[in-house]
């Protein structure tokens, strides 16, 4: 037990610091503020679904956007259909994972290269965009959810509680459900990475041609993290509109897009955790460069992105695991090697 | 008859401007196997020289044919110096740094030029067939479309620096032990590309306007275009533009433009099953 707990540290860390969040925030914070950090759960969620396929499985998708784009319409259009949002919920998990395995079969199926994959699925958000944005005008609906084009979907219902369509959730229980759903996101994520599967996904992005010769389907795996990305992208998709009762076609957006992929290099790939903090970091500040009229959003975005490829392409996380901790602890041991020298068992 | 010839037309354009949007990004694809994603941006720009060059009272044809390529050239040599260069080899982090880029520019150009469309005059007016009026701009663009592609084709063949960097193209490693300086065709070819994703802008500016988020609607069917055709950037961005030209006018001939977008990445994504390579991975191999 204590062995576990050793080696899982960081595991426990992350499980006490959460639920300290999730009690504590609700209580020191105002309404306004707990919105803001709602959003910032919502997208952790988000940055997770990408670092998970990404980042562990080596799938090099430009066009993340279009599973949260696609789980947000899906949600928002059957919620305005249906009533009750238990289905469309489940709705909006469904069709972008259903998306995610019929891209992932023409990709991984066709073997194409890590280039190919980045622009074909930046290219199909691209096209998702220009599609909904044309959607204006009251010819196009689907059942009584009018699309509303370029000026998107207003009064779109919150969550309820399952089949309680009257119960929805206030700003109080949406920030305990997007906590709730990060950390289960998360604890899930570093448990399917912990099992055979997620280590044979490991091994693809290592080598896959080595994984194929040990007897395992590189194409099928990747297929399944794929689509069980998008799937996490669609609720946090859903989650999104419940969250502001508004969604447009720039979920769909490039700039939506590079800023997961900015979450992820800002926070490194490699890793969950620091997507999850990569996100909340460059939410803030976008929200920040919102307040002003002196720099463009853009203009930060991409410069961020340029220099963290060119200066710290790993991101920050593993810079500190990496770098700083060993430093630390080599510090740590050359002063504990200084002690034990007469011994001379520590060389 | 006449109804057959301005169907022909549009057709023919399709296909011309498919090829012109792509061939910048297709030559430094083909040459350095890696995808520019700031190529979008690199045409507003272009579109943006011409249309600065206009409102400064340059004579329009050297505004939008002379100008833009030569402005964004030079900008695409000091990117490939500052950024490019430090990343060869790393296609993907080179193309994340491209679409940093690209961000960075559609934000400097809202700063300076606003979120607002701005015109570029039409040099040519409308010509008439029979019952029908066309643009004679568009008859204009097919022609350079063309032009331009045999341009290439020939700087490619006949040229020295067109044999230099085909040798590149084919086996840098040799061509660099056999002297030649492989960094710099790569350079210059990143310029090159540059300055063709400019020279497109320019001349597209009159019919699309101009306007910071422009490089978006062209993009995606640049990329579709580019992966279609495959690693040979002339004969991969003939075949590939006419083929998708054709899929993209019957679609919005049936529905709209922007079905005709969605046909064009449905008819891509099958070929790419299909054909991993591309049309020249299979085909017309080890042609330019």
């Amino acid at each position: 037990m204590i062995t576990g707990l050793r080696t899982n540290w960081s595991l426990v860390a992350v499980g006490v610091v959460g639920v300290a969040l999730l009690i504590g925030l609700p209580l020191l914070l105002d309404t306004y503020t707990l919105l803001q950090i709602t959003l910032y759960a919502i997208f952790g969620i988000l940055a997770l679904s990408l670092a998970f396929i990404w980042g562990y499985g080596g799938i090099l998708c430009f066009g993340h956007s279009a599973f949260f784009g696609l789980g947000a319409y899906a949600y928002a259009v059957a919620v305005i259909n249906i009533g009750d949002s238990t289905a469309p919920a489940l709705i909006a998990i469904a069709l972008p994972a259903a998306l995610a395995a019929a891209l992932g079969y023409f990709m991984f199926y066709a073997r194409i290269s890590d280039v190919y994959v980045g622009v074909i699925t930046l290219t199909v958000t691209l096209i998702f965009y220009n599609v909904i944005n044309s959607t204006a005008g009251p010819k196009y609906h689907i059942g009584d959810a009018l699309l509303g084009g370029f000026n998107g979907m207003p009064n779109v219902p919150s969550l309820n509680i399952p089949f309680l369509p009257d119960d929805t959730l206030e700003p109080l229980g949406m920030f305990l459900l997007s906590m709730v759903l990060l950390l289960a996101v998360y604890f899930a994520l570093q448990i399917v990475l912990a099992t055979r599967f997620g280590r044979v996904l490991v091994g693809i992005r290592e080598n896959e041609h080595r994984v194929e010769f040990l007897g395992y389907d590189a194409r099928l795996h990747k297929l399944v993290a794929f689509s069980i990305g998008g799937a996490l992208a669609g609720l946090a998709g859903c989650l999104f509109v419940s969250w502001g009762n508004y969604v447009s076609p720039t979920v769909f957006s490039v700039v939506q897009s590079a800023q997961i992929i900015i979450w992820l290099m800002v926070g490194g790939a490699g890793t969950l955790l620091g997507p999850v903090l990569g996100a909340v970091a460059i939410s803030w500040l976008t929200v920040e460069i919102g307040t002003q009229q002196l720099v463009n959003a853009n203009v930060v975005l991409g410069a961020i992105l340029l220099i963290f490829v060119l200066l710290v392409p790993k991101g920050v996380a593993p810079m500190i695991t990496d770098r700083l901790v060993p430093w630390l602890l080599a510090s740590r041991r050359s002063a504990a090697a200084k002690h034990d020298l007469p011994q001379g068992s520590r060389a | 008859m006449d109804l057959a010839i301005i169907v022909a037309i549009d057709f023919v354009y399709a296909v011309a401007t498919l090829a012109l949007i792509s061939l910048g990004l297709a030559i430094v694809f083909g040459m350095m196997r890696i995808i520019n994603l700031a190529h979008g941006e690199f045409m507003v720009m272009g579109s943006y020289s011409a249309s600065v060059a206009v409102h400064h009272h340059v004579n329009i044809w050297i505004a939008i044919l002379v100008v833009p390529p030569i402005a964004v050239g030079i900008i695409g040599a000091i990117i490939e110096r500052l950024i490019v260069r430090r990343l060869y080899g790393r296609m993907v982090e080179t193309m994340l740094a491209t679409w940093g880029l690209s961000l960075f520019v559609v934000g400097i150009l809202t700063t300076i030029f606003g979120d607002i469309t701005e015109g570029v005059p039409t040099p040519l007016s409308g010509i008439t067939i029979g019952a029908y009026q066309t643009s004679g701009y568009s008859l204009f663009v097919i022609a350079l479309s063309v032009a331009t592609m045999g341009a290439v084709y020939v700087i490619l063949r006949s040229s020295r620096l067109g044999l230099l960097a085909r040798g590149t193209m084919q086996n840098a490693d040799m061509a660099a032990a056999l002297g030649t300086d492989t960094s710099r065709i790569y350079a210059v070819t990143f310029a090159f590309g540059a300055a063709l994703a400019g020279f497109a802008g320019g001349v597209l500016a009159p019919v699309s306007g101009v306007f910071p988020t422009l490089g978006g609607s062209y993009i995606g069917r640049a990329f579709i275009t580019v992966i279609g055709g495959g690693a040979a950037p002339l004969v991969g961005t003939a075949s590939a533009a006419t083929l998708f030209g054709i899929i993209n006018q019957v679609a919005t001939f049936l529905a709209n433009p922007v079905y005709g977008e969605v046909a064009l990445l449905l008819a891509a994504i099958v070929l790419i099953r299909a054909l991993p390579q591309g049309i020249t991975g299979r085909f017309l191999r080890g042609s330019l």
